[in-house]
């Protein structure tokens, strides 16, 4: 299940001078395909916590590649990973939603920008725990029972965060960290959009949980609209 | 040039400073100093810690579980809330207690100074001590007394809060999560057997355990339940896992009861 999260907001740019006609924003989109043979995810078996299985019709599956009839790659983190230079960006007051539901995460993958809020929700009539372990952020291992309420934040960049449940060893979902507002995860169809990004050069990156990261170097006009694709292959 | 190096020397000293000021540690009056500790750690601390305290020493492939890497800056065994570092004190008190069912024994033979100085000499292996500071103690409140009721809905919450998935229903550490947990550098570990005896990780007094459940073991499966239970609901769990212990016949439960007039 690909959920697209995109929490570009233009408003949290600061930089300094006013803003010129010439900086009009541009944009860039694109699909991320798959090409190859992909593995179907495998049966979950949830049978450790009754509460679990009856939040289920239909047997549920790993979420490592999720692909569509078309080819189009789910839960690929695409981002500007150079080209801002020294550009600092105020995080988005707007917090964004990680829920554990039906005993797994939605988003499968989440990005967001560095402190940030990060709000975590438990749907379940379980109890979670959720236990990011990151390597450039401080570890933090939390319960969850059904409702309590949970924000917490990253401070640190970091692409992308390994999510667990210990109490339920299937569960895992990352989080991506950015340090600026220029990034998106492509939905169930692959599509991805990069909105407001200021005119320039920059490096493109497309991560993938299994299958890695790909680069690409891009070059966008004041106001323009720009299409790029990415390809994994296996 | 002169006038340059001058400032240059400043600047250097300056650094100088501020880098010995977050190489002490403060515990109560006592000044722990890293130049000092380093000795002690190499005599006592780095064959399984190792030299450049990631935990890789030489005996680190015989121990289970593995010593800690001290340039994660992350630690078990704290009074600070999940995710925060620890204080001075909390480090003192792990070299000074030792870790239970692990390699880690009491330091408690070396002076008080030295055990200072050894926090101290710890500290410098990671940067996270000079851009952060340790979160506020989590507050422990008194303990009501024990009792019938309160162990029942103690065993209660330990299902509820699925305690019991990976400690097991008996609390020996054989629930069915146990067999896929891993400490945070990938590690296998096993939870915690309740039945063993009167000691734990972090401390064996009932006001350590309730510390425990608020703050979680960081950097292992262990999480922190600060929002997820009531100050009473965790000294009810607290006097529940009391009764897991299968070694003690005589118990807190029993000695709290109110006698039989």
């Amino acid at each position: 299940m690909a959920v697209s999260v995109l929490a570009l907001s233009f408003f949290g740019w600061v930089r300094s001078g006013a803003a010129r006609p010439a900086d009009a924003p541009a944009s860039l989109s694109g699909v991320v395909k798959f090409e190859g043979v992909a593995l179907k995810g495998t049966r979950i078996d949830m049978s450790s916590d009754p509460n679990c299985v009856k939040a289920h019709s239909t047997p549920v599956t790993t979420e490592e590649i999720v692909v569509d009839a078309n080819g189009g790659l789910a839960n690929v983190v695409v981002y500007v990973s150079d080209g801002l230079g020294t550009a600092t960006f105020q995080p988005p007051a707007q917090p964004v939603v990680f829920e554990q539901k039906g005993c797994q995460y939605k988003p499968h993958v989440l990005a967001m920008q560095a402190n940030q809020k990060l709000n975590v929700v438990n749907d379940d009539e379980t109890t979670h725990n959720i236990h990011p372990t990151p390597n450039n952020n401080r570890e933090w291992n939390m319960t969850q029972p059904h409702g309590m309420p949970l924000e917490q934040t990253f401070a640190r960049e970091e692409v992308a965060i390994l999510v667990k449940c210990n109490i339920h060893p299937w569960m895992r979902g990352y989080i991506a960290v950015f340090k600026h507002p220029y990034f998106a995860v492509s939905d169930k169809n692959g599509s991805f959009d990069l909105k407001d990004l200021p005119p320039g050069t920059y490096t493109i990156t497309a991560w993938q949980e299994k299958l890695g990261m790909k680069t690409q170097k891009i070059t966008v006009g004041a106001g323009e609209a720009k299409t790029l694709d990415f390809t994994f292959k296996q | 040039m002169i006038k340059l190096t001058g400032k240059v020397a400043i600047l250097v000293a300056v650094l100088w400073s501020v880098n010995a000021g977050a190489q002490e540690s403060h515990i109560g009056k006592l000044v722990g100093k890293a130049n000092r500790g380093k000795a002690l750690y190499v005599r006592y601390c780095i064959f399984c810690h190792g030299a450049q305290g990631d935990g890789l020493g030489e005996s680190a492939p015989y121990l289970d579980p593995k010593p800690r890497d001290f340039t994660k800056a992350v630690y078990k065994c704290r009074s600070t809330p999940s995710g925060s570092l620890p204080t001075d004190t909390d480090l003192y008190d792990t070299i000074t207690r030792g870790v239970h069912a692990s390699g880690m024994p009491s330091w408690k033979p070396l002076l008080r100074q030295e055990r200072a100085d050894l926090v101290a000499y710890i500290k410098a292996f990671s940067s996270a001590f000079q851009e952060e500071k340790p979160g506020a103690p989590v507050s422990i409140p008194p303990e009501p007394a024990s009792s019938q009721d309160s162990v029942k809905r103690g065993g209660e919450l330990f299902q509820s809060m699925n305690c019991w998935l990976c400690h097991g229903k008996d609390g020996r550490g054989h629930g069915p999560s146990s067999a896929t947990l891993t400490d945070s550098k990938g590690y296998p570990i096993t939870p915690f057997d309740f039945t063993s005896g009167t000691h734990f990780k972090c401390g064996d007094s009932d006001a350590e355990m309730f510390r425990d459940l608020v703050t979680g073991l960081d950097g292992t499966p262990m999480p922190s339940f600060a929002d997820a239970m009531s100050e009473d609901q965790k000294w009810d769990v607290v006097h529940f896992i009391r009764t897991l212990n299968t070694h003690a016949k005589t118990h807190a439960v029993a000695k709290n009861e109110p006698k039989a007039p």
